[in-house]
């Protein structure tokens, strides 16, 4: 579904050029739980951005669907970012002293038809929050307001769903029910791609890709999920 | 195609969710606006007061004042200055010369003491001739007002304003009663119908005694202050204007009408004077009522550029999730439009309520004061503030549009 080509990626300010990703090759198929790994600044967000049609790239070539989506235009950039994928950030980002309901449709506004509003109640509900759809945002705690974020994600049916270290503002407890979730939501066939940079959130992926200094120094399969995932079939 | 209705709902999402915030968005043009039309509509009260006025004593009225005067401005008489020269005789002249000219009145006036009995009243008298009903196009209520034989004997007869009346007799007949007027007994004749106080003097507070009573035994002079006279309906004002001037240049001997001393006056023309110059002093006020809306459009700039700096990683989400830059230019020109328009709309409000209040005192202490408000007025002020939402929110907009997704996510 996802193919990278000697992609590159620098930040221009001001005559300085600082490279962030370098020679970076990567097919991600449809379906793969796939975690993006490495220290803090070295790229991982960047990729994820311009995976997410967020940023654009500097050189090489991105394949997204059979099609070379590398230099598009803001506008059909925006159409795919609400079409075909979700975004879960560390920071949670509803809107302020609005409704969980309203948070969810909010990319339903921007999809150019009337809104179904049937999308919006089955979202809640897939990350169980229908008794909280009238609260406002700020009534709830951390673990919930991620779910309404992954609920936001869902809304439009996305191909892929990314989440940029969703568990770096909760507890243990909610970071393990939203890892869960997202587990769900990989096992109901949606691609789910997690950049984090705890081992403990990454090892709910089936694929891991650790990248150093813009580059990917690794990439394998996940053993330990797979063999969990086994387990889990056995029982 | 169906219709965009996004903006409308996040629109109405933001302003619900800062009431206070957008509130004192508007206020600037809440008060801009309803000062606009609070002046327009006082302006327009202020002048239909005085047309009532004067058309109320004439309008095919000449006025002649001793003193000259600067071509439009008051003639020195006004400022209280006494001038000997104009004459009873010099109407007479003019009657019998002019023949657009029907009807004169001279006139004097000073101050009245009423008494009868212990009850007192303060008043003014006014001298005039027999024919002032005709002039002044009023009647009596009772009984009758005094002939040109009592005018000529200078007889002790008085016609009481219904004010005076009221004081002084409490609704009992005052007729064939003695009242003094200051040391001197008169006899009352009639009651004069109630004018109502339009404008500077209050008529019902006059009482009305024959011009050569005035000159003779009240006030000890030979001159009058004030000529009014009568044109024929269907002549021309303006020329006849022209011709009773000539009269008097002749009457005093003057052959420069530089060296006028008189000033001759048509209603015609006060009102059209008034006229302008009331127009022209509320649209003046209107104006630097307007510049509140070019502040209050500037508040809203300040206020959205504000909003859009706080809300920069709602931007960048709302990009993320697929608004494309129009879709946030619109949202924000939306949210200024309206807050600027409600901010009008409210403004209309408060002027129309204000503007209205004002007439209803003004007509509650019995002044003629109509209550109007132009169209034209409240379609502007719509006008205007669409015009300032536009405006004032037009480079917001863009620079929320501008912002880069990622860079308004990183925002702290
Ligand atoms: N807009 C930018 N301009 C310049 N440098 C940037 C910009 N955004 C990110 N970077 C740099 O790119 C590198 C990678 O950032 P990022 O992808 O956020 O790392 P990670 O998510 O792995 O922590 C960092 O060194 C960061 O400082
Ligand atoms: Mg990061």
């Amino acid at each position: 579904m996802i193919e990278l080509i000697n992609l590159e990626k620098d930040y221009t300010n001001e005559e300085l050029v600082t490279p962030v990703l370098r020679n970076i090759n990567l097919k991600i198929a449809k379906g793969e739980f796939l975690a993006i790994m490495g220290p803090s600044g070295s790229g991982k967000s960047t990729l994820m951005h311009i995976l997410g049609f967020l940023d654009i790239l500097s050189s090489g070539k991105y394949i997204f669907q059979d099609k070379d989506v590398s230099s598009l235009d803001d506008d059909t950039l925006a159409i795919y970012r609400n079409q075909k994928v979700g975004f879960v950030f560390q920071s949670f980002n509803l809107l302020p002293k609005t409704s969980v309901w309203e948070n969810v449709r909010l990319p339903l506004l921007y999809s150019g038809g009337l809104v179904d509003e049937k999308k919006v109640d089955q979202a809640i509900a897939s990350v169980e929050l229908t008794h909280r759809s009238k609260y406002l945002s700020n009534q709830l705690s951390g673990g919930e307001k991620q779910r309404v974020a992954i609920a936001r994600a869902l809304v439009n049916n996305p191909d892929i769903i990314f989440a940029d270290e969703p568990t770096g503002n909760l507890d243990s407890r909610s970071g393990t029910q939203i890892m869960a979730i997202l587990q769900k939501l990989n096992a109901e066939g949606h691609t789910v791609i997690l950049v984090t940079h705890e081992t403990n959130t990454a090892k709910h992926a089936k694929r891991i890709v650790r990248i150093k200094d813009g580059e990917i120094v690794s990439d394998e399969k996940n053993d330990e999920q797979i063999i969990a995932a086994k387990t889990e079939l056995v029982k | 195609m169906h219709f965009d209705w996004h903006p409308v709902i996040t629109t109405w999402q933001m302003i619900r969710r800062n009431k206070m915030r957008s509130f004192l968005t508007s206020l600037g043009i809440i008060i801009g606006i309803s000062s606009v039309i609070i002046i327009i509509s006082l302006g327009a009260g202020a002048q239909s007061l005085l047309v009532n006025e004067i058309k109320s004593v004439g309008s095919d009225l000449i006025g002649v004042l001793p003193g000259a005067s600067e071509s439009n401005g008051p003639p020195a008489s006004v400022f209280g200055i006494n001038i000997t020269t104009l004459k009873y005789a010099d109407g007479q002249a003019i009657k019998s010369r002019v023949p657009e000219i029907v009807d004169f009145s001279g006139y004097v006036r000073g101050a009245a003491t009423v008494s009868i009995e212990g009850r007192k009243k303060e008043a003014s008298f006014v001298g005039v001739n027999a024919n002032y009903l005709n002039i002044e196009s009023t009647e009596v209520v009772s009984g009758r007002f005094f002939t040109n034989e009592e005018d000529n004997s200078a007889s002790r007869v008085v016609v009481l304003g219904s004010e005076v009346a009221e004081a002084l007799f409490n609704f009992s007949d005052p007729l064939d009663t003695h009242v003094k007027i200051n040391k001197e007994t008169f006899d009352v004749i009639g009651v004069m119908k109630s004018r109502g106080s339009g404008g500077f003097q209050n008529q019902d507070n006059e009482i009305y005694i024959p011009l050569n009573t005035g000159q003779k035994i009240m006030l000890g002079i030979n001159y009058i202050s004030l000529m009014r006279l009568k044109v024929a309906s269907g002549a021309d004002v303006d020329s006849t204007v022209e011709e009773v001037k000539k009269v008097l240049r002749d009457q005093h001997g003057i052959t420069d009408p530089e060296k006028d001393d008189f000033s001759v006056r048509s209603q015609v023309q006060t009102l059209d004077t008034l006229k302008t110059l009331t127009d022209a002093l509320s649209y003046f006020l209107a104006m630097v009522a307007g510049i509140s809306l070019i502040v209050g459009g500037i508040g809203i700039m300040n206020i959205m550029l504000v909003s859009i700096t706080e809300s920069t990683r709602e931007i960048g989400l709302r990009k993320a999730v697929g608004a494309r830059r129009r879709d946030i230019s619109i949202q924000y020109l939306i949210q200024t439009v309206v807050l600027s328009m409600v901010g009008g709309l409210l403004g209309i409000f408060f002027g129309v309520l204000i503007s209205w209040l004002v007439s209803v005192v003004a007509n509650y202490l019995g002044y003629a004061w109509d209550f109007v408000i132009t169209w034209q007025s409240v379609v502007l002020a719509v006008g205007f503030t669409f015009v300032v939402g536009l405006l004032s929110g037009w480079y917001p907009a863009k620079k929320a549009a501008e912002l880069n997704p990622i860079d308004a996510l990183r925002y702290e």
